[in-house]
């Protein structure tokens, strides 16, 4: 990396840190999906948190290099993110009605 | 040297309200503490200088998203407790997993490194000077991008009927309003001028006549049969 690339990130942070945040939540997100295998709006939640942890790395690459499509497609992510998360919370709030349950081993039985 | 300090604090905060999220007993407070993961992101990213994608990060996901997450989790009453009964067995799976994803991402960080001419492939660079990171953004956003602008409020759109069509439903029994009713309503409502010191003893209650019989349904098709 030349340091003309360096951008509005100071140079104390520095990239390998907002990358290390990052990859910590990704990873948090997807122990959270495995850990409460019973619970969908937990497992909604972490995809939350792994949706959250691109856009830091988005954001990151954006203001090292100084390029805003970065910026640009992190919002994108935001719009699918809010998307997801109302279809999501609709799909579980019609189960719920239907079944009196949101255990993700029920939702298995909707298939066929 | 406070950047950085702030940056410590904001990830350290951050981490630890991700992992309350998903360790968390009860889904309640696990949305708690996602909103204040996403106040923690939105600092960061007021650190990395995107001030405009932190503020969209606290208005969408703290104002709408969070919100509706504790929408749903107050709303439906589900039995909290039964639902934790899997959480022993499936976390030593998901500490493997997550340990080796966690490994492999380590080692590419330590690894990798930017391409030669990775600062003449940009997309879009900052302009800098006093272009503000917003007005920047939305220079972009709507000349270069405008057609996937489009088509991210298509998809806001889509998502936005998806959601009422699955969670509409239509009780029986209820009273609505009958527009067609209301216009089609004729005879009830009458406008007329009355002698003047006239009062409710002479003229007496004004009541809607009564409804007509229905004609014979026969001879009124009949009548317009040549129309058509």
């Amino acid at each position: 990396m030349t340091p003309a690339m360096r951008g509005t990130i100071e140079m104390t942070i520095g990239l390998a840190h907002y990358l290390t945040v990052g990859a910590i939540l990704l990873v948090l997100g997807i122990f959270g999906i495995f850990m409460n295998r019973k619970n969908v709006i937990v497992i909604l939640m972490s995809v939350e948190l792994i949706l959250l942890s691109v856009n830091l790395n988005f954001v990151a690459f954006s203001a090292w290099l100084d390029d805003l499509a970065g910026q640009i497609f992190a919002m994108f992510v935001l719009t699918v993110a809010a998307a997801e998360a109302a279809i999501g919370l609709a799909i579980v709030v019609i189960y719920f009605r239907n079944r009196g349950s949101i255990e993700v081993e029920d939702i298995s039985t909707l298939k066929g | 040297m406070i950047a950085a300090a702030a940056f410590y604090l904001f990830a350290a905060i951050l981490i630890a309200s991700a992992v309350m999220v998903v360790t968390s007993r009860n889904p309640v407070h696990s949305v708690l503490f996602l909103i204040l993961a996403f106040f923690n992101a939105s600092a960061l990213f007021l650190i990395a200088g995107a001030e405009f994608l932190a503020m969209i990060l606290v208005i969408v996901y703290v104002g709408a998203v969070a919100v509706l997450f504790l929408f749903v989790v107050m709303m439906l009453d589900v039995d909290f407790a039964r639902l934790r009964e899997g959480f022993q067995r499936y976390a030593p799976l998901g500490a493997v997993i997550g340990g080796i994803l966690f490994l492999e991402l380590v080692l590419v960080l330590g690894t990798w490194s930017f391409a030669d001419l990775a600062e003449d492939l940009r997309l879009s660079p900052n302009p800098g000077g006093d272009v503000t990171n917003a007005e920047a953004l939305g220079r972009i956003l709507y000349t270069d991008y405008v057609y996937l602008f489009q088509a991210s409020g298509l998809v806001l759109l889509v998502a936005m009927i998806g959601a009422i069509v699955l969670t509409h439903r239509s009780r029986p029994g209820t009273r609505r309003q009958d527009i067609a009713a209301q216009v089609a309503r004729a005879g009830s409502v009458n406008l007329r001028q009355v002698p003047l010191g006239a009062g409710l003893k002479t003229l007496g209650i004004e009541r809607p006549p009564l409804p007509e019989e229905p004609k014979p349904a026969v001879t009124h098709d009949a009548g317009h049969e040549g129309h058509h």
